[in-house]
């Protein structure tokens, strides 16, 4: 049964530019992509949907703020509310938190700068559909490349989040590249159904390339496709 | 009708960008004790009342133009404030 490969949209903006690494990502873990241009008015049939890394609309205003209002984002915002799985990667985070499908915005780095590094992550939640292969508190080795990376949400809204278990990935201590609060890397939503990070696991999925840590969260989410494929059929 | 938003950083918001051009401005020997930058917006309307202009450009910084996590707004309707 688990021949059966997924279909997993890739989202493509003007400005997308991690959109083929995510589609290899996810073909060489088991998966297959279909690419979903930005004024599609509908998605095709899919057991997921990925929203890679870039540069959408050369984050004007605010990054993920134009590209929010996309044709194939209100596509995705029905997907999400039916169930489907979202994730979020980079670009893709920002476009979520901008439309509202993830808590909190992200804002320019505190230094300023951009960072482009690998970082050490620390799993706070292995029972998503996106990190089961994960072990609580595993240390993931993934790199960051962002100007706008800082999450912010205000303290009551972080407290709700941390109570309901929503923050799902922190930056290990020290390591922060961005300045975001509570060394926050990965949020999920209420649902656990749509997950936004910053660091890009599409980058870590083979050793050869400094890290293979990046496939333990892709593969949690083709796995999980492949299950509600088998769920639904 | 002319309209210009301006969008700042809320209160309270760390602001790396007004911290860094505040630090700069003391190296010249400015007397600053805190700088905030924010955004500015013209916008050329079609025709209609103030009301209804001031009611659409609010319409527009609620969905697109601010962040209400961290922005806040102000519209200036040709002149009147």
């Amino acid at each position: 049964m688990s021949r059966i490969r997924p279909k997993v949209g890739v989202l493509v903006f003007p400005g997308s530019n991690d959109d083929r690494d995510a589609a290899w990502a996810l073909t060489a873990l088991g998966a297959e992509p279909a690419v979903v241009w930005h004024a599609d008015e509908e998605l095709p049939a899919l057991d997921a949907v990925v929203l890679p890394g870039g540069f959408s609309y050369g984050d004007y205003l605010r990054a993920g703020a134009i590209a929010r209002f996309a044709p194939a984002m209100r596509a995705v915002a029905r997907f999400a509310a039916d169930g489907g799985l979202v994730l979020g990667i980079c670009n893709g985070f920002q476009i979520l938190c901008e439309a509202g499908l993830l808590p909190g915005v992200l804002r320019p780095n505190a230094s300023l700068s951009f960072v482009c590094r690998d970082v050490r992550l620390r799993v706070e939640q292995a029972d998503t559909p996106f990190t089961h292969r994960c072990e609580l508190g595993q240390s993931l080795g993934i790199p960051v490349k962002h100007g706008d990376g800082c999450w912010f949400a205000p303290p009551e809204l972080l407290a709700e989040l941390e109570d309901a278990g929503q923050i799902v990935l922190r930056y290990a201590a020290g390591e922060n590249p961005n300045g975001s609060v509570s060394d926050v890397a990965a949020v999920v939503n209420e649902e656990r159904n749509v997950l936004g990070l910053m660091p890009h696991p599409e980058h870590a999925v083979d050793p050869l390339l400094g890290s293979g840590d990046g496939a333990l969260l892709l593969a949690s989410l083709v796995d999980s496709a492949r299950e509600r494929t088998l769920a639904a059929a | 009708m002319k309209a210009t938003v301006l969008v700042r950083p809320k209160t309270g918001i760390l602001d790396p960008q007004g911290q860094a051009v505040g630090s700069s401005l003391r190296q010249l020997g400015f007397a600053v004790e805190e700088a905030r930058v924010g955004r500015v917006i013209d916008l050329e309307l079609a025709a209609g009342t103030p009301d209804e202009a001031r009611a659409e450009v609010e319409q527009m910084c609620e969905r697109l133009l601010a962040n209400p996590l961290i922005e806040s707004f102000e519209i200036d309707l040709e002149g009147r404030a």
